[in-house]
């Protein structure tokens, strides 16, 4: 094995704190002086928490030299997404509404994590409540494209993924809801998983839109992914939504690195003039890739995607605004104007003004007027008729193929500040990972390579049927070898220095 | 079916109890219009006779046995409470002035 560094993958870093190669708090360490070389550029944090992360490292360290059977992730470092409660520790969902508040219980993700002994180095920026995709609607300031500091590094998610692009963590939690996993990691060249909704608990996920939200592994590699998908899913009864149902086998299928006999399907409607040349140009060659790789494409039509966007963006907001109606100032979180003069309606009413941003605010009223009487049939009721068609697209689609792809988003990273004051342009770079959201199927994204025009990693997304996830893993898997074997590197290798080495 | 107007949107805004003040709401009325002109093609799609879909899988009640389970202690659940009174939540006064 070459040697153990910040760059190595989750898998060899498992194996060296196997072997006795390196130690858990060594690791963790490593980590901590890329974070604080790196973070004054990149800022995918929100908090630090080195003094827990370097006492549960000692603790697996301990562990591990009592000879105790530790699970395949133990002591190796990660990055949990701001919007997952950790228990005493800072979580804002990047909002102010949420400003040092500290869960008194763990998210069942994080209770997860720590069972199987990873390491959480920390809590990572995100569109305020995940409702954005370039992380500029954070609370907290920009997070910084590592391949590009000029640019966004994708959202809800920004944080988590520029992360483990940066080398300051090896993996990741993300959470998606319209594409807040799959769109960072396709503008960062890194992995993103979307599960099977119900795959992994939703409890302790700062909801948002309830019926779409759904955690997921973030890495740099397809096979550490699927590690630290096994690592987080399964049924959890704290989670009414949860499915009772095996976790699938997405390790044995990320090593298969076969796709003989799969059949393939390309989606008409996802690879339109709205789509830059450079995605297309490169999402055609990982085609190729898999062609030769023995699968079989097909071109399949779903002609409801069309209407995907706007019916996530009825759905999302209505949800919304209902969840995030437990922001009271009564119990927890922000509460401003309590002067004893006003009541408490009016503390209320002052609090969300002061505690949401405009997004936040833009989702909620639209929502609202989503389901107000008289126009809830026309929206919200039309919207999930829509869902319904969407379904049909998919099933009829998975009646013929294993696997559907698509390029993850219409083009690469742009400029922070560029869609700021459109909302409508920023809500199109979820145009592709959607239909998988209002579906509830998995989705994956991989880098499929650098766009030609701007040097900028392009995102390939894979999709697969309900509790089939173990699909999207083995044609990601295959696709990553053949495509790093083309390259003869990997995709992030090629990203430019930052600070510090 | 009509623009929305900026009585609609301060109505809105009432509902959600989400203080506005005026720039606020000129913003919003503009960019709503927008985001509600995009949106509105749902209702094509949806003209004939489809069922909703509510939530990805059919799930039904899930229910569990009536037995006591561990919960947050109340010096928890009042952790991050703005104000607190002993062992209970302190808020401002729920009948106000008017």
């Amino acid at each position: 094995m070459s040697e153990i560094s910040i760059y190595s993958t989750a898998a060899d870093m498992s194996a060296a704190l196997a072997t006795g190669v390196t130690t858990s708090v060594e690791l963790t360490n490593a980590h901590f002086e890329r974070i604080a070389a790196v973070e004054p550029a990149v800022h995918s944090f929100l908090h630090l928490d080195q003094e827990g992360a370097l006492a549960q490292a000692a603790h697996v360290d301990a562990e591990r030299a009592a000879g105790k059977k530790l699970a395949p992730l133990a002591g190796v470092p990660l990055a949990l997404k701001d919007v997952l409660a950790q228990e005493g520790v800072p979580t804002t969902a990047g909002s102010k509404m949420l400003e040092n508040w500290r869960p008194p219980y763990d998210a069942t993700v994080v209770a997860k994590l720590k069972e199987a002994g990873i390491i959480i180095l920390g809590k990572t920026n995100m569109d305020e409540f995940a409702m954005g995709s370039s992380t500029e609607n954070s609370a907290y300031g920009n997070t910084h494209n590592p391949w590009d500091l000029t640019r966004i590094p994708g959202g809800s998610g920004g944080g988590s993924a520029a992360a483990l692009a940066a080398f300051e963590a090896p993996l990741a939690i993300g959470t998606d809801t319209g594409g807040s996993i799959r769109q960072p990691a396709a503008v960062t060249g890194t992995v993103g998983v979307k599960p099977t909704y119900g795959g992994v608990s939703r409890y302790g996920l700062i909801a948002f839109s309830s019926s779409l939200d759904q955690a997921g592994p973030c890495a740099r590699t397809v096979l550490d992914t699927a590690l630290l998908h096994e690592a987080i899913a399964g049924y959890d009864p704290m989670d009414s939504t949860s499915i009772n149902a095996p976790v699938p086998r997405v390790v044995e299928a990320a090593k298969k690195l076969d796709v003989k006999g799969l059949k393939i399907g390309v989606v008409k409607e996802l690879l339109g003039d709205g789509f830059q040349a450079g995605v297309r140009q490169r999402f055609e060659e990982a085609l190729e890739e898999l062609v030769k790789a023995g699968a079989t494409i097909v071109e399949v039509s779903c002609p409801n995607f069309d209407y995907g966007l706007a019916a996530y963006y009825l759905i999302a907001p209505s949800e919304a605004s209902s969840n995030l109606a437990r922001f009271d100032s009564m119990r927890y979180g922000l509460r401003v104007g309590d002067d004893g003069s006003r009541s408490a309606e009016a503390v209320m009413n002052l609090t969300r003004h002061e505690g949401f941003g405009p997004e936040v605010k833009r989702r909620i009223i639209l929502g609202t007027y989503a389901l107000s009487s008289g126009y809830y049939d026309a929206y919200y009721g039309s919207a999930q008729k829509v869902r319904t068609l969407v379904k049909r697209d998919f099933d009829k689609a998975f009646a013929e193929v294993d696997v559907l792809v698509s390029p993850t988003c219409p083009t690469t990273a742009f400029k922070l500040g560029e869609n700021v004051d459109d909302p409508l342009a920023m809500y199109l770079n979820d145009i592709a990972t959607i239909p998988v959201n209002l579906a509830g199927i998995g989705g994956m994204s991989l880098p499929a390579g650098l766009a030609p025009e701007d040097g900028l990693p392009v995102g390939f997304q894979i999709m697969s049927p309900g509790m089939r996830d173990d699909l999207m893993y083995q044609v990601g898997g295959t696709l990553e070898a053949a495509l790093v074997s083309k390259w003869g590197k990997t995709l992030l290798s090629q990203a430019p220095a930052l600070g510090g080495n | 079916m009509a623009a929305i107007s900026r009585e609609d949107v301060a109505h809105l805004a009432k509902l959600a109890r989400i203080d506005m003040n005026e720039s606020e709401l000129d913003h919003l009325v503009s960019e709503l219009g927008v985001i509600l002109g995009a949106v509105a093609r749902v209702q094509e799609a949806a003209a004939g006779d489809i069922p909703p879909t509510s939530h990805p899988f059919p799930v039904n009640n899930v229910f569990r046995e009536d037995v006591v389970r561990p919960s947050l202690t109340n010096a928890q659940a009042l952790s991050g409470a703005p104000a607190k009174d002993e062992e209970r939540f302190k808020v401002p006064q729920i009948l106000g002035e008017e």
